[in-house]
């Protein structure tokens, strides 16, 4: 596991609403952590262990399609 | 942390030269091929949006203007606006209208129609743009098509701006037609994975 992976505490992280993503890219261009990127041109991806949950792509989507989600508590 | 800029991040000085030059030479609106036939080769051949997601100077140029600069309400984008229907409702007019404008070089072309130097906005309001050509240049036809793509062009880009100022800064790539259809083009490619 890369060390960005292991140092992520976020409480929360973004999620991608596949249906209706137009996989602009907006949200790979605006993310600090590099954490979301476009699948096979089809929708956006966030790498969840990665992504910090500040919310940056969610707000930037034209499609809205992006949404936070909190994390389920781990014990 | 600051992504480190690459060479295509620039790409937004390529969209507002390439309309500057068809402000002096509309046969500089050739050129606009590029952006219509690289994100079909990328879908095509690549299976990817690699284009929309990097090179797109249209979106860039948004991002700018309404990001960087502030010139976008930051409003939420109406849903109807990135609904299936009306994305390819848009691709499916946006196409008849391209057809139309080859028919209209076809019937220049063939002699059947005189060469109209002028630009058509949003496909109705027309604008002279004489200025920016000299008779006798290229073929009646090829200068036919350049006001005609040009029109196109400048009309979608016109289009991108109102929604970017009302809407989101990349509203536009919500209902852009070759958004639309590269990534109808990849779904099918990756149709296994696809839902």
């Amino acid at each position: 596991m890369s060390e960005r992976r292991r140092n992520n505490s976020s409480r929360r992280f973004a999620k991608v609403n596949r249906a209706v993503c137009v996989a602009c890219g907006t949200c790979a261009s605006v993310c600090p952590k590099q954490a979301a990127s476009i699948k096979n041109g089809c929708w956006a991806e966030i790498d969840t262990a990665i992504c910090v949950g500040c919310g940056l792509c969610a707000k930037a989507c034209p499609a809205d399609c992006i949404a936070l989600a909190e994390r389920a508590v781990a014990g | 942390m600051k992504k480190k800029k690459k060479w295509y991040d620039y790409l937004w000085i390529w969209t507002i030269l390439y309309f500057a030059l068809g402000f002096f030479n509309i046969l500089f609106a050739w050129l606009g091929m590029i952006d219509f036939l690289l994100p079909l080769g990328f879908a095509v051949f690549g299976g990817n949006k690699w284009f929309c997601n990097h090179l797109c100077g249209r979106g860039q140029l948004c991002m700018k203007l309404g990001g960087d600069l502030k010139c976008s309400r930051n409003r939420p984008t109406p849903s109807w606006m990135y609904s299936k229907w009306f994305r390819y409702g848009f691709l499916i007019f946006f196409l008849a209208m391209f057809g139309n404008m080859l028919f209209q070089t076809w019937l220049v072309g063939s002699g059947a129609a005189n060469l109209r130097e002028a630009i058509k906005l949003f496909w109705t309001l027309r604008v002279p743009w004489g200025w920016t050509y000299t008779p006798g240049m290229v073929p009646d036809w090829a200068a036919q098509f350049s006001f005609g793509f040009y029109s196109l062009m400048l009309t979608s880009l016109l289009i991108g701006l109102i929604v970017m100022a009302l809407f989101k800064p990349r509203t536009w790539c919500t209902f852009c037609p070759m958004g639309t259809m590269t990534q109808g083009i990849c779904k099918l490619r990756h149709r296994s994975h696809a839902d």
